[in-house]
């Protein structure tokens, strides 16, 4: 008996309904290594990281990334990188993002420019003036 | 003037997109990888969309009935399509040969459109070339891959399918009663210079994927056509039935 499927498909490929074999474990490795994908909307754009796939080598990363990620939305350019290939930092290392309250004088917030920005442009449009006349 | 001519032809790329697109469809959830199912399938979804705009032209620009009632009311006498895209699925070497060999074609014919005088044809090709573009791309990726930078197995399955579709796909040439009219009326080419440029394109892609291609002169082409005057292969009919089963049961069905 093989199965009968509402899918022509299914029942033209004559699979056997009662298959009793054990189903085998699945090697270490049997998919292809994995790409990142990034795309860019319109020209100038930064590229964005819009997710991963699976392909035996860059360009047919490259072919699979165009109908993964591109096919519904507007796209205008498309780079893979080998996931491999991307150098990170552990996640037990997170800690080393961590900013020290005490850095104030790192901070941009800490330079008063305004008022010294609004003084020049006075002076310039006054000496702008004076010149005219 | 020409309208016997040029629903023929349109009637030709359109049949041939429409078959290919429901053959390729066959792979939907049922492809070597998830990547490739998409892919695959999308491609397939291009097609049909390709052959509902050229109905559409028939059907505005030609008096021909509506796309649908063109694609699941004829029987096969009535297509005009090549045997090369009526054939089953086959494996996946198979598959991915045809689609390469067809597009090749396609790539090569649309290209020759772009400058029809048939002003809607024209326009289509030029709205198309982006999407055959990235066919012919992907096939040629695989067949690539397959043929050079696999193994001995797969080498040898592409080998297979090209020793196997190759003489098919000369079919896709069969000379046209219409095609000194549609030449001289700048309309298209013809099918014999179709023929030339697509052998020049493909030759470099199977020379790199290190396959043989099959002497021409060797091959007896004539057993391939008929097609284009509506005699099919027995695997015809048994698909146009599958195809139309949604549409019998209820022809205003959207989807």
């Amino acid at each position: 008996m093989t199965i009968q499927s509402l899918d022509p498909r299914i029942t033209r490929a004559g699979i056997p309904s009662e298959d009793s074999r054990p189903l085998e474990p699945k090697e270490e490795l049997d998919q292809f290594e994995t790409w990142e994908v990034f795309h860019q909307q319109k020209r100038g754009d930064f590229s964005e990281h819009v997710g991963s796939l699976h392909a035996p080598n860059a360009e047919l990363a490259l072919v699979m990334a165009k109908e993964q990620y591109a096919r519904r939305f507007k796209c205008v350019g498309i780079w893979v990188v080998r996931t491999a290939d991307i150098l990170t930092l552990n996640t037990e290392d997170e800690d080393i993002f961590a900013t020290n309250a005490e850095k104030k004088y790192r901070d941009a917030g800490g330079y008063r420019v305004g008022n010294r920005v609004s003084a020049f442009k006075q002076q310039q449009a006054q000496a702008k003036s004076e010149g005219a006349a | 003037m020409n309208d016997a001519a040029i629903n023929d032809l349109i009637t030709r790329l359109a049949d041939d997109a429409l078959i290919i697109a429901h053959r390729n469809s066959e792979w939907t959830g049922l492809g070597p990888m998830l990547e490739e199912d998409i892919a695959f399938s999308s491609i397939a979804q291009d097609k049909l969309g390709h052959a509902q705009a050229l109905y559409n032209i028939l059907h505005t620009n030609f008096g021909q009935p509506d796309p649908d009632t063109v694609a699941f009311t004829r029987n096969e006498a009535q297509f005009r399509c090549c045997h090369l895209v009526e054939l089953p699925i086959g494996d996946y070497a198979f598959s991915l040969i045809r689609h390469f060999l067809h597009d090749a074609a396609e790539w090569v014919r649309y290209e020759a459109l772009e400058q029809s005088t048939v002003v809607p044809l024209a326009q289509l090709a030029r709205k198309i070339k982006g999407e055959i573009k990235y066919h012919l791309f992907h096939a040629k990726t695989w067949v690539v891959q397959l043929g050079a930078q696999g193994n001995e197995e797969s080498h040898a399955r592409m080998q297979s399918a090209l020793n196997e579709a190759f003489p098919l796909a000369l079919g896709m040439f069969e000379p046209s009663e219409f095609d000194g009219e549609l030449a001289a009326a700048g309309i298209y080419p013809g099918e014999g210079q179709v023929q030339q440029r697509w052998l020049e394109l493909i030759a470099p892609v199977l020379e790199q994927a290190t396959l043989q291609l099959p002497s021409v002169e060797e091959i007896d082409r004539s057993v391939h056509y008929g097609g284009r005057k509506g005699y099919h292969t027995t695997h015809l009919q048994p698909m146009l039935n599958e195809m139309a089963e949604v549409y019998r049961i209820d022809p205003a069905a959207e989807w």
